[in-house]
């Protein structure tokens, strides 16, 4: 399964702090770290960054290439930062992600980048209005996303369908349409469509003991029925070990007694 | 509607290695896709084709190899060179002669031999112990040290010796070659453990341990294929070694080699039989995508060389 690591996020104040001041140490260590601990991508959250979106994110996708020799995952709302992102991105190491795209109308243009920049991208279903009611309900939202990728020139194995976590603790139900949902999205293309989740939601709200057993044995499931990607913390050995595990179980990696370390 | 030749795309590639130096040098490996499917990827190396030389004389070797070895097989220096002439890509010299059981040399020895052998060829040379893992890590040791700076290959480094197999094979430059019984799974926890112990991956030769033609050989060609498709579908670094097939010392020890025609007069004459057993043996494990094999007899060699010449287009 492909690890997007999520660990340099504009919410963490360690990180907010860095992209404040520019300082690219604490970034880069933290994408080396995720690195080394086997992520695919390296997630970097700016957020809104209204004021001086597209040269921070100009900055630290050149510092952060600078240390790995990973693609990134950029993850901004900003669509003028998101393009200057792509446009700093060294593709030698493989082609980036935008994170992300939705069936919201301001979200529209991001689908149009992924086509200009022949980038990969995540679509959550999700429209205007209301959040989704259950699996069926995002199926629905993925059609109309797949139709506009393909308007924009974005081939379908660009394209990750993200079936929007929602927290267990007030959303019971959604936790299993999700994982339905993930089933049900590849069956919308041949070859299947690749799914991801943004993993970590599911567990909001709860105790922080328990968040990440919620996390683990969730992300088991999502794998079972067919999850390509995951947004989660590669530096979580728990997680990881959970990861390279079900993949075995799954026939993904072969097995050595050392897989773990692997 | 023209028709479109479906095609698997692979997400891993082999490690290329290069054996010996200079105009001579070999170097194996470097597959995008699996054996010989020139459509769907690149095979920039044919695999290499090494003769057998031991540090003691072929007594107890068929008549056949003997025949066809002749007087060179009285000293490894010369066995080495006839190899060489005979149109070998790499020598392989087996220290059959360290093994307890056998004459118990030093490993003293058989480093002399070992540079001996690597001064009289300018092909690559492969330097295998007697399989003995506990004599070998002594025999290997000094024969790596006694051969350094010839880029060769060591082995073999098994679950039982792999430390100290492998650090002889670092300390001195040469590449390693890791054997275990059959058995994927393990293959690959010896490649982890060498990796573990600082052994750069991309110096690794892996041996499936092979088998001949009715003995088995379906298990060997089985477990390459589930390697190969670990490495090129699944992308696993720790099965993207290349291969090497041990098959000359396997071949010539079963009854279709050695049995004389009087005996078996409906096998066909023997030495047309035995060396169809080697070359026919070489070619199944050509195609299940060996990278490197290590024959007995110049004519099955010219054979699977041929074999390959053909696959390789």
């Amino acid at each position: 399964m492909i690890v997007i690591g999520e660990k340099i996020s504009v919410i963490a104040k360690k990180v907010r702090e860095a992209l404040g001041k520019k300082d690219p140490k604490p970034l880069q260590e933290l994408a080396v770290a995720q690195d080394k601990a086997g992520a695919h991508f390296i997630d970097i959250s700016i957020g809104p960054a209204e004021e001086n979106g597209p040269e921070l994110m100009d900055w630290a996708v050149k510092v952060l290439q600078e240390v790995v020799e990973k693609p990134l995952c950029l993850d901004t709302t900003n669509i003028k930062a998101m393009e200057a992102g792509l446009k700093a991105h060294n593709n030698a190491w493989g082609v980036p992600i935008i994170n992300s795209t939705s069936n919201e109308p301001e979200r529209f243009p991001m689908m149009e980048l992924a086509g200009k920049y022949n980038a990969k991208i995540i679509a959550l279903t999700l429209g205007k209005g209301s959040i989704p009611a259950d699996a069926e309900d995002r199926c629905g939202i993925a059609a109309e996303i797949m139709a506009r990728a393909m308007e924009n020139g974005v081939p379908m194995e660009n394209l990750f369908l993200d079936p929007l976590i929602l927290q267990l603790c007030t959303m019971q139900d959604q936790g299993l349409q999700a994982i339905r949902a993930v089933k049900m999205f590849q069956q919308l293309n041949d070859p299947p469509m690749q799914t991801v989740v943004g993993l970590s939601n599911i567990s909001n709200g709860a105790p922080k003991h328990v968040r990440p057993i919620i996390n683990r044995n969730f992300l088991t499931m999502l794998i079972y029925e067919g999850l390509s990607a995951a947004i989660i913390d590669p530096l979580d050995k728990d997680m990881m070990d959970t990861v390279k595990t079900v993949d075995v179980i799954m026939g993904k990696k072969m097995y050595a007694h050392s897989y773990l370390d692997m | 509607m023209a028709l479109v030749i479906p095609k698997e795309t692979y997400s891993g590639k082999i490690y290329s290695i290069q054996l010996g130096s200079g105009a001579k040098a070999v170097t194996i490996g470097g597959a995008s896709a699996l054996p010989f499917l020139g459509f769907e990827g690149t095979f920039p190396n044919r695999p290499a084709v090494a003769l057998e030389v031991m540090d003691i004389a072929p007594d107890d070797w068929p008549e056949t190899l003997k025949k066809a070895i002749g007087s060179a097989g009285s000293n490894p220096v010369q066995w080495a060179k006839f190899c060489q002439q005979s149109g070998a890509d790499m020598v392989a010299l087996r220290l059959m002669g360290t093994h307890p059981d056998q004459k118990n040399k030093s490993p003293e020895e058989a480093a002399k031999i070992a540079a001996e052998v690597a001064a009289a060829i300018d092909i690559p040379l492969m330097i295998l112990g007697s399989g003995h893992a506990e004599k070998d890590t002594q025999v290997l040791q000094a024969a790596a040290a006694a051969t350094r700076g010839k880029n060769c290959a060591i082995g073999k480094a098994v679950e039982e010796n792999y430390k100290t197999v492998a650090a002889a094979a670092m300390a001195n430059d040469h590449k390693l070659i890791a054997m275990s019984q059959l058995d994927v799974n393990l293959a690959k926890q010896l490649n982890i453990l060498l990796t573990q112990m600082g052994f750069d991956k991309e110096r690794i030769i892996m041996d499936p341990m092979s088998s001949a033609l009715g003995y088995g050989l379906e298990y060997t060609y089985s477990v390459m294929e589930r390697i190969r498709l670990a490495a090129l579908l699944q992308n696993d670094p720790m099965m993207q070694t290349p291969i090497v097939c041990d098959i000359g010392a396997n071949v010539w020890k079963v009854k279709e080699t050695m049995a004389p025609d009087a005996e078996m007069p409906e096998w066909g004459g023997l030495e047309d039989r035995a060396l169809a057993w080697e070359s026919v043996t070489a070619s199944a494990m050509i195609t299940a995508g060996a990278d490197m094999l290590i024959m007995r007899h110049p004519g099955a060699a010219a054979k699977a060389k041929e074999v390959i010449s053909e696959l390789m287009g």
